[in-house]
């Protein structure tokens, strides 16, 4: 029997009822409190940011703020720290190719 | 060689060059001071007619003879400098600037405000006007202080870094015949002070009085963005802030992009010791400047910010060249910001006393005994 253990059913939280974020145009459930790159993470998401250079996936690393791997482009702004940003209702994530600022570049 | 930054390295390669045995000893790692916290400006805009601008003119030269070897692994990018004026006045005073160095050998064109922004697109509406310098320059200061002692060692320098100087010896004459380090004693019939802002420490030890001081400087640093800046670009007032002897803070800013990504942004200056204490109100001024000079930046996250303690000797004027109070001792240090962009010439023109050559540039103004004894 296979036993699953949740980060929520570990510190027994107890979270308000479950909302949506919206990740590349399709729906991705969210709880209360977590953030942005734990709602990416339990939906099976693992990379939402491509490297400048060789264009590889990234995703959360440290997920404590320190590494700056995690960055996607929320509610439209690039290089925002998913695993610091609170996943609220109607936040609105962009998987990032490269620095996410191709339109300022001369 | 006594330090391991920019200038020691430079002076390491060009004796080494020249058939010198060489050491180089620092008591931290290799640009472990004043060089990592650079930005590695090579500049001859921001320099008045006068010795310090022959020495950046000859540097110039030289850093495009290295980038030839070092070029990509020191990311050089001749990328040239744009000093902008935001009232007709700053023009016209840039202008007069521009037309004495003009003189001397420098390349400036000037730009009317209306034609900025083909230099710069994301340059603020209005400015009154600028002048376009293409000699100007950049490298990645590590890099380059690392590569250059990297060719040094190829041409049989040695590198001893973590061990720290204590005394400079000198034999019966008086003259220099080593240096002892906790761990060592080298002898040698030479020894180059590129203690950087440590320079005066170093002079002590050899019992010469050398009033070299801490000036710090911060700069800011981005999150990675496309080319949004390609020039070095900063406002007028950048030059009479780096000639002012003021101990007070003085900003302007000063916003160049890296080929890494990140845009840089300075400069500020104050005469605080050695204080390392982040200082908002620096921050919030340098941050301020850069965003009038460039709105785009207005809405970029800065994340984070370094500080350095540029050499300052009171004249401006680095220290270069055969001490003549001690037989055997000669200064390469005190370049203030400017250091970078002068590491060649000054190991070139050390390596030329070194080997008994007439130096290719007169080193009088340069002489470290210039100072009155405090």
């Amino acid at each position: 029997m296979r036993r699953r253990r949740t980060p929520a059913g570990l510190v027994e939280a107890e979270p308000g009822p479950a909302h949506h974020i919206e990740f590349d145009g399709r729906p991705v459930p969210a709880l209360p409190g977590q953030s942005i790159a734990a709602a990416l993470w339990a939906d099976g998401v693992l990379a939402w940011r491509t490297t400048r250079v060789g264009g590889t996936p990234r995703g959360a690393f440290c997920g404590i703020g320190s590494c700056f791997d995690c960055l996607a482009t929320v509610d439209g702004r690039p290089n925002q720290r998913t695993c610091l940003l609170p996943a609220e209702p109607g936040t609105t994530v962009t998987t990032q190719e490269g620095h996410g600022r191709a339109d300022l570049a001369v | 060689m006594v330090g391991a930054g920019v200038v020691g390295a430079a002076c390491a390669y060009y004796a080494a060059r020249a058939g010198l045995t060489v050491a180089v000893v620092d008591r931290g790692p290799v640009a472990g001071g004043t060089t990592g916290a650079g930005e590695g400006n090579l500049l001859v805009s921001d320099k008045e007619p006068g010795p310090e601008l022959d020495l950046a003119l000859l540097s110039t030269r030289l850093w495009r003879e290295l980038a030839e070897d070092l070029g990509a692994a020191v990311e050089y990018e001749a990328k040239g400098g744009v000093v902008v004026a935001s009232t007709a006045a700053g023009q016209e005073a840039l202008r007069a600037f521009a037309a004495a160095q003009r003189a001397v050998g420098v390349v400036a064109e000037e730009v009317p405000g209306e034609r900025l922004r083909e230099l710069e697109p994301h340059l603020a509406p209005g400015l009154a006007g600028g002048f376009h310098y293409p000699q100007d320059a950049q490298v990645q200061p590590a890099l380059a202080a690392a590569h250059l002692l990297r060719a040094a060692r190829r041409g049989g320098a040695e590198l001893i870094t973590g061990e720290t100087v204590t005394a400079v010896d000198r034999g019966p004459d008086g003259a220099v015949c080593g240096v002892r380090t906790d761990r060592r004693r080298l002898a040698a019939p030479a020894v180059v002070n590129a203690g950087g802002t440590w320079g005066g420490e170093l002079a002590a030890l050899a019992g010469v009085h050398l009033p070299v001081m801490p000036r710090r400087g911060f700069v800011l640093v981005t999150e990675p963005l496309p080319r949004v800046v390609r020039h070095k670009v900063y406002a007028a007032d950048y030059v009479a802030n780096v000639a002012s002897g003021s101990a007070g803070l003085e900003t302007s800013a000063v916003v160049e992009g890296t080929p890494g990504g990140p845009v840089l942004i300075g400069a500020s200056r104050e005469r605080v010791g050695y204080d390392r204490t982040l200082s908002q109100e620096v921050l919030r001024r340098l941050a301020g400047q850069a965003a009038d000079l460039f709105p785009v930046l207005a809405d970029v996250t800065v994340l984070r910010a370094y500080r350095g303690f540029r050499p300052y000797l009171p004249d401006h004027l680095p220290a270069i060249g055969a001490d003549p109070r001690v037989p055997g001792l000669y200064h390469a240090c005190g370049h203030e910001g400017a250091g970078i962009g002068l590491a060649p010439a000054t190991g070139l023109l050390i390596s030329e006393q070194l080997t008994g050559k007439q130096p290719e540039q007169d080193l009088t103004p340069f002489r470290a005994d210039r100072f009155p004894a405090a």
